[in-house]
């Protein structure tokens, strides 16, 4: 079976245009919703608080929730509905406590006392200060960072700086947006989520790069021809793995997050979206830039000679 | 059979034994002791059989006030020998000893004890006000990072002991940067307890009452120098209340609990309660000796943490160094108590940092959600390939379980643990894996489409996919590593899975594969590859 016959040859880089204000554009939504926000959402890895995930036997509601524990000091609060259970609820808190008796056990004395010590399944406690949020938010921009130095190194001695700075390029892009959507959906930024986002940098990479490849492989083949020609020859040459492969990932992606549960199912939606805005990165934003770099240089040239 | 592929077929056999042969024990309990030894069954994260990740920060600073604390009795009782006359002793700004004296003599002689008691303490200031001398007296900073040290690596070192009372089976503690210490506890069903055991700093003084003191100004704040105010809990036997009552005792510890050589519960036989039962060592038999024959009919309270749990009246010298701490318990909390007695007191008090407890129901949802989504994902990928690329896209499936298989393999020789992150991260594979063999069967079907021969057009397949390959993978697996190193907990057990699921990859898609499709095809010659 094709999808993609094989003389295909789809004009995507006179598109470049139209992709730099679609790229721009989405990226411009992101960091409007971010900047309306208050910045990103920190889950409680980052910003610290108290996260209590209980199955009740009985049925309530979140209302009946927050009521029962409005008497306890726990700063701003939110419960909400979460995993497969019909009455399962997350509850979460803005403060944490260093105390060992910790906030979760006045949380869950409070529920117990409400409903009955034994129609409450405290499932999962987790607790971080404000000081190991702080430090954990530090650690993940240094891996993301260093993540993206690593790559601009490799890339430059695999093939040369001018791709390793369309890859990085690309690379934030993707984060950029991914990032966007998630505030535009109001979900919280968690250690998983950062885990997702280096996932999204490796498979964006690995997108990249295999587009490169074809691009350094084609400059021998025809060398007659100009730059733009054939970053599109190679774009068209690699399209038909390029969606098997984005596809097949995306199908297992779509598993996690429909199976996955409450726990993975962000991690799950942060690799869809981004799967999807890496794939499309790797033929509309990577590439071209390759070919701004070119015309730059050229423009250079002319005017020096002049 | 060719020589080549007799090697390379049976390279894959070997490592399919390997694989087996580390799986084994994680698949079935039911083999030989040499066999379980050698390979341990795949370690789930604490996430995934549910358990406690628990941080904790010692109060550092709180060993150095009380290291202070202790050349402040030492002073007391060497300026006594000596006669020398002094106004007070105190502590000032936590790292720091402050002498009052009256006079330039005695001034000169703190000096000159000083010097020759604790060499390595530095006078700082010597400053003269409403006609006293002050003496300061300063830990070095060298002494001062040392205490802190020590402070940490003696609390690790009694939270184990305690932990190995309590029973846990594979705890790991761990110290951190700095003042932290990491504790993890697989399985703890009462996270609470825990807590309460590990934490509690369990200091242990015997305090004499300040009989004459007035309770209405304590309790106002005006406090004689030399007490302290502290409450004593009541627990009301029959209505379960508990009560506070003020209680003024003497700054200076009369006993510590370092002197214990044993606690264990006892029950009390007249309100069928549980106690505990504390035996000092021949020090501190001696000195309870010595401080109950001089205290006769006077109260002596027994204070954990701060606060007294009671203050009976000596009645007479009590020899043989036995006493006992009662205080409405239930048994749960005798048994307790008696736990961080034995294991010894906590140098400084600890607080928690971050705590993450999953109960096991929730882990056993998690793995069975994430084996549902592995199976449900893999079969998913699987008809994509069969429908898209027909029989060579079967050895591509095979080539995938046989990942998987390895994957597993790798898991439990490596030793690595397998969290809920990692699950995903093994879902994740399954997606990118098939990328090398899609990049291979593309490139075969270009050569195909040139009209070359399907053997040529395999072998110069693989070969132009392999750079490509190479370039994307090592990349990815970069990206990978720096998740590793970057490491807290749950990122950590997706970066493990991550980097194994690529390199495991590599391996089944390029050489795997390529074994597959040459056993099949070396015997025959064919005019068409489906693929």
């Amino acid at each position: 079976m094709q999808i993609i016959k094989p003389d295909t040859n789809i004009d995507f880089v006179s598109k470049r245009k139209l992709a730099v204000i679609v790229s721009a554009l989405l990226i411009l939504i992101g960091i409007a919703s971010l900047v309306v926000k208050g910045g990103p959402n920190y889950g409680i890895d980052f910003a610290g608080g108290t996260l209590v995930q209980v199955l009740f036997v009985e049925e309530t509601d979140a209302g009946t929730i927050k009521d029962v524990l409005s008497g306890l000091d726990l700063g701003s609060m939110s419960v909400q509905r979460f995993g497969d259970n019909a009455n399962e609820f997350l509850i979460r808190v803005e403060n944490s406590s260093g105390e060992l008796k910790g906030l979760s056990a006045e949380i869950g004395a409070a529920l117990s006392a409400k409903y009955g010590a034994d129609q409450v399944d405290i499932r999962r406690v987790e607790m971080v200060g404000p000081q190991v949020g702080k430090d954990l938010r530090s650690k993940g921009i240094k891996a993301i960072f260093y993540a993206m130095l690593g790559l601009l190194v490799y890339i430059s001695w695999r093939f040369e700086f001018r791709f390793a700075v369309g890859a990085i390029i690309a690379l934030v892009h993707d984060v950029t947006i991914t990032l966007g959507v998630f505030s535009l959906f109001g979900k919280e930024i968690d250690l998983p989520i950062i885990a997702a986002f280096l996932a999204i940098i490796g498979y964006s990479l690995n997108d990249t790069i295999i587009v490169y490849d074809r691009i350094r492989e084609n400059l021998a083949k025809y060398n007659k021809e100009s730059f733009a020609f054939i970053v599109n020859r190679s774009i068209n040459d690699t399209l038909s793995r390029t969606l098997l492969t984005s596809g097949t990932t995306l199908l297992v992606v779509l598993a996690l997050f429909v199976l996955g549960g409450g726990v993975i199912h962000n991690f799950a939606f942060a690799m869809l979206v981004g799967v999807l805005i890496g794939t499309y990165s790797s033929i509309f934003v990577a590439s071209p830039i390759l070919i701004f770099w070119e015309q730059r240089k050229a423009g250079k040239l002319a005017a020096q000679s002049q | 059979m060719s020589k080549s592929m007799k090697i390379r077929g049976g390279l894959v056999l070997i490592c399919l034994v390997l694989a087996l042969f580390s799986l084994a024990p994680t698949l079935t309990s039911n083999l030989p002791a040499w066999w379980t030894d050698t390979v341990d069954p795949i370690h789930r994260g604490l996430d995934l059989q549910g358990g406690m990740h628990l941080v904790l920060a010692v109060d550092v600073d709180k060993a150095v006030e009380s290291r202070v604390d202790t050349l402040i009795d030492q002073t007391e009782a060497l300026l006594r020998e000596k006669d020398t006359v002094y106004k007070r002793i105190e502590r000032r700004q936590g790292d720091r000893l402050v002498v009052i004296v009256y006079d330039d003599q005695a001034g000169t002689e703190v000096d000159a004890l000083m010097v020759e008691s604790f060499p390595s303490l530095e006078q700082e200031t010597f400053t003269v006000e409403g006609g006293f001398i002050e003496k300061h007296f300063r830990l070095s900073d060298t002494e001062i990072e040392n205490t802190r040290d020590y402070a940490v690596r003696q609390a690790l070192e009694t939270m184990r002991n305690r932990v190995d009372q309590f029973g846990v089976s594979e705890p790991t503690l761990q110290r951190q940067s700095g003042n932290r210490i990491l504790i993890q506890l697989p399985g703890v069903d009462d996270p609470d307890r825990a807590i309460n055991l590990l934490g509690k700093t369990a200091r242990l003084e015997f305090k004499m009452v300040a009989e004459e003191a007035n309770l209405q100004d304590a309790v106002a704040g005006r406090l004689e120098p030399g007490t302290r105010l502290l409450y004593e809990k009541n627990v009301n036997r029959s209505t379960g209340a508990v009560t506070e009552t003020p209680i003024v005792v003497y700054d200076k510890t009369a006993l510590t609990g370092d002197l214990l050589a044993d606690a264990n519960v006892r029950i009390d036989t007249r309100f069928n309660e549980p106690y505990v039962a504390i035996d000092f060592n021949s020090v501190g038999a001696k000195r309870f000796d010595q401080i109950t024959a001089a205290n006769v009919g006077k109260r002596m309270a027994i204070v954990l943490d701060d606060t007294v749990y009671s203050a009976p009246v000596i009645r007479e010298r009590i020899a043989g160094g036995s006493a006992q701490i009662s205080g409405a318990f239930t048994s749960q909390e005798a048994t307790d108590l008696a736990i961080v007695l034995r294991a010894g007191s906590l140098p400084a008090p600890v607080s928690i940092m971050e705590n993450r407890t999953v109960g096991p129901s929730l882990g056993q949802d998690s793995i069975d959600k994430g084996i549902k989504s592995i199976i449900v994902g893999g079969i998913l990928v699987i008809a994509a390939m069969v429908i898209y690329y027909q029989l060579s896209g079967l050895v591509a499936v095979i080539a995938l379980v046989l990942n998987l298989f390895f994957i597993s393999a790798l898991l439990a020789l490596l030793g690595a643990t397998l969290t809920l992150p990692g699950l995903a991260g093994i879902v994740l594979t399954v997606g990118m894996a098939v990328d090398a063999n899609v990049l291979i069967f593309e490139r075969i079907r270009e050569e195909l489409r040139l009209g070359k021969a399907p053997k040529i057009a395999l072998d110069v397949g693989y070969s132009k996919a392999f750079l490509t390959i190479i370039d994307a993978n090592l990349t990815t697996l970069l990206a990978a590593l720096v998740l590793f190193q970057f490491g807290t907990g749950p990122v950590k057990g997706f970066a493990v899975t991550l980097s194994i699921g690529i390199v495991a990859s590599l391996f089944t898609a390029i050489f795997v594969s390529r074994v597959i499709f040459n056993f099949f095809l070396e015997s025959r010659t064919i005019k068409r590859l489906s693929i």
